[in-house]
C-alpha cells in the first residue's frame, strides 16, 4: 500500500539496477535529504550541534567499519586508532599550512596506508585472533599518540584545531561545518551503496562468505583483503579528520580509545552488519539511546518515582549500552536494519497480511 | 643487579597472578570455545562478591568459599540466559555478547555497590619479604603460590569423571553428544569453574589494589597470557603467564624513564601481535586454527 508497486516496470536493466526501484523508497530518501540539508534551519543549536551533528559524523565512521566488517567480514576492534590517525594527521597538515581540502584528502591517505598494515594481520589470521590482533593494535597506536609529544603535544594537551573553510565556507558556524559533515556522510551512503553492487563489492562478500572459494573462482584474497582494509581506513581516516574539526575542535588522545572502538562495532552490529540504513540507525541508537534512556530514569528519579541513589544514575548508562548490545545480539541479530526491513514489508502489502508472491 | 632481580622477581609473580585471571578464559575456551572477554569483568564481579560477603563480617576462610558458590551460580546463570543461545553463530556475536556483559557488569556492578574502591583484608602482612637487597611483596607471593595451586587443581580436575567429561566436550560436540556426555551441562560447568577461578583472583587482586571497576581492565593482561600461552591450553596459562608478567614488569622498569611511562601497555600488545604473527595457537596450544 504505501510502497506502491503496481505500475512499476522494469522494462530495461538500467531501470532494474537502480538504487531505489520503488518509487514511495526514493521520495523518502529525497524528503529525507531536504530535511537534513536544512536541518540548521530548525533545529535549535544545542540539538543540532550535540545530537544531531554527532550522530551524522559517527554514521559516517560506523559506514567505513561496515564496509570492512559487514562486506569483507574482517573483524576490527581498534577502529579508533584509524580515525585518530586521520584526525591527528589533518590537524598537523593544516597547521603546516596545507589546504584544508588537500590535507583531509592527505590524512585519509595516511590513515588508509597505516590501516592497511593492520590488514597485514588479517592475512594470516581471522575470527578471534584478528580481533585480538586488531585490539593490539588499537593499544599500540594509542601509545604512540600519547607518549610521542611530536604527535599530540605533550602526555595530556589538547590539540586546539585550526581555523578553516572547506571550498571558501569559512567553518567557524556551526551550520558550515553541519553541513560539510552532512555532505561527508552523504557521499559515504552513495558510494557504500554503489561499491555493493560493483565488482570489487562483490570480491569483498565472496572473501567473507569462504576465501578459499572466493580464491578457486579468481578472487585474490591477499589483494582485496588489503584494499578493504585500505578502503575503509582511508573512509575512517577523513571521518575522523571531520570529527575532530567539525565537531571536536580540540582533540585528546582519549577521544580515540578502546572503548571507542567497541562503541564503533556496537553501532555496526546494532544497525545490522553490512547495511547502509543499519550505519545509519545504529549510530543514531548506540549514542542517543543511553542518554535518552539516562534522562527519563534521571527525570523519574527526581520526582521520587523510582528510588535510585546518585552512583545508580552515574552508571546507567554504561548499564543500557551493555544491555543495548546484549538484547540485540539475542533477539535480533540482524540489527535495526532488520527491524526496518520488516516494518517496510508490512507496509508493502498493508491493509493485507501476506502479498501473492 | 638487585634491581634487574627485583623486577624479575616481581614480574613473575605478577605474571602468576594474570594467570588467576587467564585461567577462567581457558577453561571456558577448552570446553565451549567461547572467547570469554567477560573474564576482567567476572574478577571484578567476583571481588565485589567477596567484599559483600565479607562486610557481613564473616571472617576471610569463610568469605571466599560463600563467594565461590556464589560465582559459580552466576557463571552457571550467564551460560544459561545468554551464551546458550549464541551456539552455531559467528564468533563476531559471541565475541561481541561478553564485550557487552562487560560493559553491563561494569556498569551494573558498581552502580548498586558503589564505585569507590573496596578493601578486602585477607590478613596478608603488607610489610614486604626482604631477601638480601630483594623485596618481595607478600600479595603477589601468595597469588603466586595460589595460582599454582588453582591450575594444579584444574589439572588434577581435568583426570577426574566429570573432568574427562569436559575433555571429551572440548575435542568435539557432536561425538560427546552421541557417548550419551550434556554437553549443554558441561559448558554451564565450566562457566561455574571460571566463576570460582575469577573469585580467588578477585580476592587477590581485590586485597592488593582495592576492589572497583579497573579490576576488568586485567583482561587486557589476560589476553596476552591467553595467546602467549595458548588459548586451549591449562598449562599453557602458567609459562605465559611468568613470561608476560616478567617482560611486562622488566623492560618498562628500565625503559619508563626514558620513554615516557605505560611501556607495559606497549609489551602486552607486542606480546599479543608477535604471537599471532609467528605462531598464532601459542606456545602450547593445539594447532587447528584455520590458515589462509
Amino acid at each position: 500500500m504505501f510502497y506502491r508497486l503496481s505500475g512499476t516496470y522494469h522494462t530495461s536493466y538500467r531501470a532494474d539496477r537502480r538504487l531505489w526501484k520503488v518509487p514511495t523508497d526514493r521520495w523518502l530518501v529525497v524528503a529525507l535529504l531536504v530535511l537534513g540539508a536544512f536541518a540548521p534551519l530548525y533545529v535549535s543549536p544545542l540539538y543540532l550541534g550535540s545530537y544531531v551533528l554527532p550522530w551524522v559524523i559517527w554514521s559516517a565512521a560506523a559506514l567505513s567499519l561496515t564496509l570492512l566488517m559487514g562486506l569483507a567480514g574482517q573483524l576490527h576492534f581498534g577502529f579508533a586508532a584509524v580515525m585518530a590517525i586521520g584526525a591527528y594527521a589533518s590537524i598537523h597538515l593544516t597547521r603546516a599550512g596545507i589546504p584544508f581540502e588537500i590535507s583531509l584528502l592527505l590524512s585519509g591517505l595516511i590513515a588508509a596506508v597505516i590501516g592497511a598494515v593492520f590488514g597485514g594481520a588479517a592475512l594470516r589470521v581471522k575470527g578471534l585472533y584478528l580481533v585480538m590482533a586488531t585490539l593490539a593494535m588499537q593499544y599500540l597506536v594509542d601509545w604512540v599518540v600519547v607518549n610521542v609529544p611530536w604527535i599530540s603535544g605533550g602526555a595530556h594537551a589538547t590539540l586546539r584545531t585550526p581555523a578553516v573553510s572547506f571550498l571558501l565556507l569559512p567553518l567557524d558556524s556551526l551550520a558550515a561545518r553541519y553541513w560539510l559533515a552532512l555532505g561527508w556522510a552523504v557521499l559515504l551512503t552513495v558510494f557504500f551503496m554503489n561499491v555493493k553492487r560493483s565488482s570489487f563489492g562483490r570480491a569483498l562478500v565472496a572473501i567473507r562468505d569462504k576465501d578459499f572459494a572466493a580464491a578457486v573462482i579468481g578472487v585474490d584474497p591477499f589483494r582485496t583483503k588489503l584494499m578493504a582494509f585500505f578502503t575503509s581506513s582511508f573512509m575512517g581516516g577523513v571521518t575522523g579528520a571531520i570529527l575532530a574539526f567539525c565537531f571536536y575542535r580540540a582533540v585528546t588522545p582519549e577521544q580515540f580509545g578502546f572503548n571507542v572502538s567497541i562503541q564503533l562495532v556496537a553501532m555496526v552490529l546494532v544497525g545490522g552488519l553490512g547495511s547502509v540504513i543499519g550505519s545509519w540507525l545504529g549510530a543514531g541508537f548506540v549514542l542517543l539511546a543511553p542518554i535518552f534512556l539516562t534522562n527519563i530514569i534521571s527525570a523519574l528519579a527526581a520526582t521520587g518515582w523510582v528510588p535510585v541513589s546518585q552512583n545508580f544514575l552515574s552508571h546507567l548508562p554504561l548499564m543500557i549500552y551493555g544491555a543495548m548490545i546484549i538484547g540485540f545480539l539475542l533477539l535480533e541479530p540482524l540489527g535495526l536494519a532488520k527491524i526496518y526491513d520488516n516494518i517496510r514489508k508490512y507496509f508493502l502489502v498493508w491493509p493485507f497480511r501476506h502479498a501473492r508472491s | 643487579m638487585a634491581y634487574f632481580l627485583e623486577l624479575l622477581i616481581s614480574g613473575a609473580l605478577t605474571g602468576l597472578m594474570y594467570a588467576l585471571v587467564a585461567l577462567g578464559f581457558v577453561l571456558i575456551y577448552k570446553s565451549a570455545g567461547v572467547p570469554n572477554l567477560a573474564q576482567g569483568a567476572l574478577v571484578m564481579t567476583a571481588g565485589y562478591a567477596v567484599w559483600l560477603v565479607m562486610s557481613w563480617g564473616l571472617p576471610v576462610w569463610a568469605a571466599i568459599p560463600i563467594a565461590g558458590a556464589i560465582m559459580f551460580g552466576f557463571g552457571l546463570v550467564v551460560e544459561r540466559l545468554l551464551l546458550r543461545r549464541m551456539v552455531g553463530q559467528p564468533v563476531i556475536m559471541v565475541v561481541m555478547l561478553t564485550l557487552g556483559l562487560e560493559i553491563l557488569l561494569r556498569g551494573l556492578v558498581p552502580g548498586i555497590l558503589g564505585s569507590a574502591p573496596k578493601p578486602i583484608d585477607l590478613g596478608i602482612d603488607f610489610a614486604p619479604i626482604i631477601i638480601g637487597d630483594v623485596f618481595i611483596n607478600r600479595t603477589s607471593l601468595y597469588g603466586g603460590i595460589a595460582a599454582l595451586v588453582l591450575v594444579g587443581a584444574a589439572l588434577a580436575f581435568f583426570r577426574t569423571r566429570l573432568g574427562t567429561k569436559l575433555r571429551a566436550v572440548s575435542d568435539d560436540h557432536v561425538s560427546s553428544w552421541a557417548v550419551g556426555i550434556s554437553v549443554e551441562r558441561a559448558i554451564g560447568i565450566s562457566w561455574g569453574l571460571a566463576g570460582v577461578a575469577a573469585v580467588v583472583a578477585g580476592a587477590l587482586w581485590g586485597s592488593s589494589q582495592g576492589v572497583d571497576w579497573t579490576l576488568s581492565a586485567l583482561l587486557f593482561p589476560a589476553v596476552a597470557v591467553v595467546i602467549l600461552g595458548g588459548v586451549d591450553s591449562i598449562h599453557g596459562v602458567v609459562l605465559g603467564g611468568i613470561l608476560v608478567g616478567v617482560l611486562g614488569t622488566v623492560i618498562p622498569g628500565y625503559l619508563d624513564s626514558v620513554a615516557g611511562g605505560s611501556t607495559r601497555d606497549v609489551v602486552t600488545s607486542l606480546i599479543i601481535l608477535l604471537t599471532i604473527m609467528i605462531r598464532p595457537f601459542g606456545m602450547f596450544g593445539r594447532e587447528d586454527i584455520e590458515r589462509i
